[in-house]
């Protein structure tokens, strides 16, 4: 059945109905819509008492199946499973149990340091007042070191505190990256 | 299975048994059959829930499972049963079957065994009466022994089945765990344990035959008195009983629309005379003399012995063959055609889906082509008496539609287009097939968009439930009216609006289910007589 050339078609367009000449509807460049118009109305849905009936037994048995112990639902996630991460998830949802991106903010962390350091501000404060002012110049020194102190002792407690293997400053966000390799300028940052 | 098929099984798992088992179902169906490790690994569901979804399906005789590719002492693996979750398309037909036949007690027997699977005689029955009990008014009970009798009666005409003896039957949540109260101990138990003993152990799990066996059995232990120890005994709906009704159905409607009420009923007693005796998948039903059909015929319908054979010879003579002649004696010998009948059943949906979607000289065409069978683009343009132009515009719509084939005939061996005939041809049998999975589809897209409708307004749904239940309590606990509409209030006008239109449209998305699912019946019988008669 192999045509003597490529423009001959293998069937003449007459037979099939197409005369010489005629023309052809133009070819669809796109697919077709996906809610065509009809060119007839359907047929209206049957009505009556054994339809509706019908309905009403439908949508009860579903309903009931839905309070039978057929129906099954997942599991919801057994809390103190995954240690840290799973603290995360029930913040911020099952994201953080798949990717292990360390750009998890640090907002768990930051209220209890801030917690901590404006109670020792107030403390300070208070022993401030009741000093007087002779003893400012010293308190002002020190606080700058007890808060370092403090922040630091924070941050070691915070290590152990949760008991798990994960060190709290892989989870930092990396601002304190680009700062200590100022050594090996000659390698390439990517 | 066509991806269509497997899209609307997984619907319809999903809107019954959640999420979990409909992963479990559709991994299944895809694959074939799987051993346990092997379907929670590749669904990456944890083994208990799996168990559980398998467990699920088991009970509810959608899933099959037997000795694996290695043989007995290899793992089990299990096969989903398809035609089974499509069943569930049809639970309110069943329903409602079951309440037509044997009322408001049949009925909730029906529903409950459909929601659970398999059920034990004793749990159903008691299940039953309390909800029966608990809609009745003050003061009155259901009686257990109307339970009964009316679970005999649809055991009796096959309508409920027993569960093969498997010990997946004794797992179900169907088992009785409290002793019944003494009031109850009269019911009939089924005491067939010697029988069915010897049946299984023929290996042969046909749930006719166990229907059988229930059918001798009722008849010996009419008066047997026992506990309730019908603990192992669980029974389930016959899908096939209510098929063969449902069958019997629309040809008995097909003939008084075609003929009139008195030959539907003349119909109707034949083919209940030859309920019982004729088989499942026979092409036509036992034949029947006139003598016995005048004889079972009930006096109500006053028809007189010439008259009936009157409407025997008519029925015999209607194209559509409904009812055929077999010989003479008694009167004359009659047999219902039930194979031919399926078929002219599926062509006159085949053509009234034509006639609604491309108009009535398309369909005109379409009926050309069935009766014709091939016929040239001049030919068709001739008996059909359309003019050229649009004969073939329509002609070529159908065939873009695969409705209509186009068959060549050569005239010399190289298949030169000048020396070939080109004949449109309409096969019956592949356009059922066609039409079959576009209504599958049809049902898929109905259950997703009535998914998506409820996902749209899932936050006035729950306002709505919580503000009902809110409105109970209070009515419950006698509050004041002042209290009741300031509550009512708590939905505005436009919310209550968009309410009652989104209902509207579930109802006419359910309703339309539910109507798609009768074409897919009439399709799929007539597919299955075919490929029975092979």
């Amino acid at each position: 059945m192999a045509g003597r050339g490529r423009g001959q078609l293998t069937f003449s367009v007459e037979i099939v109905g197409i005369g010489k000449g005629e023309n052809l509807p133009p070819s669809s460049v796109q697919p077709t819509p996906l809610f065509p118009p009809l060119a007839q109305k359907p047929v209206p849905l049957q009505t009556g008492e054994e339809a509706e009936y019908m309905l009403a037994l439908k949508q009860e048995f579903r309903g009931a199946m839905k309070t039978l112990p057929f129906y099954i639902r997942p599991a919801a996630p057994k809390k103190g499973q995954f240690g840290v991460k799973d603290e995360l998830c029930h913040k911020h949802g099952f994201a953080y149990m798949v990717a292990e991106s360390p750009a998890v903010p640090k907002q768990p962390k930051q209220p209890r340091v801030d917690k901590e350091e404006i109670i020792r501000k107030l403390e300070t404060l208070e022993q401030k007042e009741e000093d007087g002012s002779s003893d400012e110049e010293e308190g002002e020194k020190k606080k700058p070191e007890e808060e370092e102190a403090e922040g630091e002792e924070g941050y070691d407690e915070e290590e152990f505190e949760d008991e798990t293997d994960y060190i709290m400053s892989y989870f930092d966000n990396g601002d304190e990256f680009g700062g200590d390799s100022d050594d090996n300028i000659d390698e390439a940052i990517y | 299975m066509t991806a269509q098929e497997v899209r609307l099984c997984g619907l319809l798992l999903q809107e019954h048994f959640g999420n979990v088992v409909e992963k479990v179902g559709t991994h299944l169906i895809r694959s074939g059959v799987l051993t346990l490790r092997a379907l929670a690994h590749e669904t990456k569901l944890p083994l208990d829930l799996v168990k559980k979804s398998l467990c699920v399906l088991v009970q509810h005789g959608m899933c099959t499972f037997g000795a694996g590719r290695r043989g007995p002492a290899g793992p089990v693996e299990y096969r989903i049963n398809c035609e089974r979750v499509f069943h569930m398309l049809r639970y309110p037909r069943y329903i409602y079957t079951a309440k037509s036949l044997y009322g408001d007690t049949g009925e909730l027997i029906v529903e409950e065994i459909l929601q659970r699977g398999q059920m034990t005689m004793s749990s159903t029955v008691k299940t039953v009466a309390d909800r029966l009990t608990h809609n009745m008014p003050e003061g009155q009970s259901m009686d257990y022994s109307e339970v009964v009798s009316a679970f005999s009666q649809l055991v009796e005409t096959h309508f409920l089945q027993r569960c093969p003896l498997a010990s997946a039957g004794s797992s179900s949540s169907g088992a009785v765990d409290t002793p019944l109260p003494v009031a109850t101990q009269n019911f009939l138990v089924i005491n067939s344990y010697d029988i069915y003993s010897t049946l299984s152990q023929g290996k042969r799990r046909r749930s006719s035959e166990d229907g059988e066996a229930d059918q001798c059995a009722a008849k010996k232990a009419r008066t047997d008195d026992s506990e309730c120890g019908d603990d192992r005994i669980y029974w389930q709906v016959n899908f096939q009983r209510f098929h063969l009704h449902f069958r019997d159905q629309a040809i008995i409607s097909a003939v008084s629309c075609k003929l009139d009420q008195s030959s539907s009923e003349i119909v109707r007693t034949m083919l209940r005379m030859s309920e019982v005796t004729t088989p499942a998948h026979a092409a036509f039903t036992q034949a029947l003399s006139a003598n016995e059909i005048f004889r079972a015929l009930l006096s109500s319908y006053n028809i007189a012995r010439p008259i009936l054979d009157q409407y025997l010879s008519l029925l015999v003579d209607d194209p559509m063959e409904f009812v055929g002649k077999t010989g003479d004696s008694g009167g004359g010998m009659y047999v219902v055609n039930l194979h031919r009948a399926l078929a002219n059943l599926a062509r006159a949906t085949l053509e009234s889906v034509v006639q609604e979607r491309f108009g009535s000289r398309s369909a005109r065409i379409f009926r050309l082509l069935l009766r014709k069978r091939h016929l040239e683009q001049k030919q068709v343009e001739d008996f059909a008496m359309i003019p050229a132009k649009e004969a073939k515009d329509m002609l070529y719509k159908l065939l873009s539609e695969n409705l209509v084939q186009l068959q060549e005939i050569p005239k010399t061996p190289d298949y030169a287009p000048s020396r070939t005939f080109y004949l449109y041809t309409v096969n019956q049998l592949p356009t059922a097939r066609l039409l079959l999975q576009h209504s599958y589809k049809t049902v898929g897209n109905l259950m997703e968009r009535r998914l998506y409708e409820t996902k749209e307004n899932k936050r006035l749904l729950e306002k709505s439930q919580r503000i009902e239940a809110i409105l109970a309590s209070l009515q419950a606990t006698g509050a004041e009216a002042a209290q009741l509409t300031e509550v009512e209030e708590m939905i505005t006008v436009p919310e209550r609006q968009q309410l009652e239109s989104l209902r509207h449209h579930i109802n006419k998305l359910d309703s339309s289910e539910n109507q798609v699912d009768e074409t897919i019946f009439l399709l799929k019988s007539y597919i299955n007589s075919t490929q029975a008669s092979r």
